[in-house]
């Protein structure tokens, strides 16, 4: 794991390892960092880095990473009632690639300092955050395809550009993840495709998923620009690259031709085709709704940060006897040493 | 069963002649059942810990070993007939998996006890079968590999929880204790698998002594079969909890008779 303020190893306009010893002038390592994010050049573990930089990092990989262990919740309240072998392998490999993704994200994290016991805690505790879209319930296996569709898709939209982010451990599993969850949003769309097609009542199941789930996704981009509090300075260190609204907007543009080949129609009367503008217009979005399931009002925040506290209480002793199992075997291996 | 009240279920007359295989059915249809139930009804379960894992990378490694185990399951159906039609629409009576999978999954260590015994047993199983010339040697000969990392999976946390704290140690001795009785049924014969079941129950009973002795536990002494139930699961007889599981698995395939998914 890396320290803060340890010695740089590459770019030779970055500060050499003897100059961080205490007796630089942190202005010096700091215009040397803006340098390097401006020449689009990756930071590392060992990099110097400012404070806020990496604490903005830490706040948002590990919202990531309880998005993707408490995005697995809604899904896998489906894996015993799939309706056919095969959907229930998809499902099942879907929701086992989340916890990777969690896995992935908190050793991202780790890079930065912090402690994946102490990131969960701040999450059982309220004081980290995770999507807003996972407090909405998984009501029929319509909302398994919803998901996939609409929440992995714009988890795309989102997380395509952080393959660039400044961050390089942060970027790397960007990679990855956004590979993993295209492969989501197919088998999503697949999923529904086969439910249009199908009897009536599967094509209504899907309907009213999609019904369900469309306004959420947009909100899964946040606020518009004009509210957004951490942008500007996100976007000046590249962990962030395009607004809200421009993800929006693009995740919008997406949509609308899939839906046509779906068959299935967007709850939203006013969406249409912009020829000024080459983009779609879309309605007004309710965001006190976002706001409001955000402070903790929405259907399931409560039944998701439960059970996610009571797995992870119950798994106590699971943890403690792997530790202890760990602590007696080095003992032995010291002992026969 | 229970069916929903909108869309009448198959009854069992209708699904069972499409679903089970007829009575002449090849010996080898009875093998891949058997087989087949057994990994479908264990990938179930641990399909259930989904989301409520220890730690986060059981939750990767749990679902591992479920998928495993799905994907023999399908192989196994498809040979017995459509997969679909037997995991969905066949009766609790018509299962042929062991008892010993279809058991709820408990605490952790429950569910780690399941897994150490059933995977030395299909471990085991599988390798014996792959040197066979029957059909279903291929699967067997592929599914070895995944089960030996099952049964190291199983191994290592039996050790930890064994051999880790007094509160880990108590409940997995009384994990492996709950499911002992259960642990008989594997010997038992099967039409159309030609195994060595002598040394299939020498080899497992070496293999899960040492494991529990390393781990510190007391290798149970009683029965390992109930009363009435010595090859049960086999012929169909099954424990109050797996009527459930089958309902929840099947409710919504039998919800919409024909649709495909
Ligand atoms: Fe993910
Ligand atoms: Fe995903």
């Amino acid at each position: 794991m890396a320290t803060a303020h340890q010695p740089f190893t590459t770019a030779p306009h970055k500060p050499a390892a003897a100059a961080v010893d205490g007796a630089v002038d942190t202005t010096v390592l700091e215009s040397a960092f803006d340098a390097a994010v401006a020449a689009d050049e990756r930071i590392e573990p060992r990099d110097w880095m400012p404070d806020a930089y990496r604490a903005t990092l830490v706040r948002q990989i590990a919202q990531h990473a309880h998005s993707e262990i408490i995005g697995m919740q809604p899904e896998a309240n489906w894996i015993t009632r799939a309706p056919s072998l095969r959907r229930k392998a998809i499902l099942m490999a879907k929701v086992q690639d989340e916890a990777g993704h969690g896995l992935y994200l908190y050793s991202a994290a780790e890079t930065l300092g912090a402690s994946r016991d102490d990131l969960l805690d701040k999450l059982h505790s309220g004081r980290q955050k995770y999507s807003s879209i996972f407090n909405y319930p998984t009501l029929t296996w319509a909302d398994v395809g919803a998901i996939g569709w609409l929440v992995d898709g714009a988890a795309i939209t989102n997380q395509v550009p952080l393959c660039r982010c400044s961050y390089g451990p942060y970027a790397r599993a960007m990679v990855r993840v956004c590979k993993e969850e295209s492969f989501h949003q197919r088998q999503g769309y697949e999923l529904l495709l086969a439910l249009s097609r199908g009897t009536e009542a599967q094509h209504a199941m899907a309907q009213d998923a999609v019904d369900r789930w469309w306004w959420p996704s947009l909100m899964m981009f946040g606020p518009p620009d004009a509210e957004s509090s951490h942008s500007e300075q996100s976007m000046t260190w590249k962990i962030k690259r395009h607004s809200n609204d421009e993800l929006r907007q693009r995740f919008v543009d997406i949509c609308v031709p899939q839906a046509e080949s779906l068959g299935l129609t967007l709850p939203d009367p006013d969406l249409k085709w912009n020829e000024e503008r080459g983009q779609h217009d879309f309605g007004p979005i309710d965001w006190s709704e976002f706001w409001s399931v955000l402070k903790g009002n929405g259907p399931c925040n409560d039944q998701r940060i439960t059970q996610r506290r009571r797995a992870h209480e119950e798994g106590a002793w699971v943890r403690e006897a792997a530790a202890a199992y760990a602590a007696k075997q080095s003992e032995r291996k010291e002992a026969t040493a | 069963m229970t069916p929903t009240p909108t869309t009448p279920a198959p009854s069992a007359t209708e699904a069972a002649p499409a679903a089970t295989p007829a009575p002449d059915a090849p010996a080898v249809h009875t093998a891949a059942l058997a087989l087949g139930d057994d990994a479908l009804v264990l990938s179930h379960r641990l399909g259930e810990w989904a989301g409520h894992a220890p730690v986060l990378e059981e939750e990767v490694a749990l679902a591992n070993i479920a998928l495993d185990l799905l994907g023999q399951a399908r192989v196994l159906l498809s040979l017995a007939g459509d997969e679909d039609e037997l995991a969905y629409l066949r009766e609790e009576r018509s299962f042929r998996n062991l008892q010993l999978v279809e058991q709820p999954n408990g605490d952790f260590a429950h569910t780690i006890a399941r897994q150490l015994y059933f995977s030395v047993y299909q471990n085991l199983m599988y390798g014996q079968l792959a040197a066979t010339d029957s059909p279903l040697a291929p699967l067997a000969a592929k599914a070895v590999k995944e089960v030996a990392y099952h049964q190291d999976h199983a191994e290592q946390w039996t050790l930890r929880l064994g051999d880790g704290t007094a509160e880990s140690h108590e409940r997995m001795q009384r994990g492996v204790d709950a499911l002992w009785r259960f642990t008989g049924e594997m010997f038992a014969p099967v039409a159309g698998l030609d195994l060595d079941r002598e040394a299939l129950r020498e080899q497992w009973t070496a293999t899960v002594t040492a494991v529990l002795q390393k781990a510190t536990l007391t290798v149970p002494e009683g029965p390992q079969s109930g009363a009435w139930t010595a090859g049960a699961g086999r012929e169909g007889l099954h424990t109050e909890s797996f009527g459930r599981m089958l309902a929840e698995m099947q409710h919504l395939h039998r919800s919409h008779p024909g649709a495909s998914w």
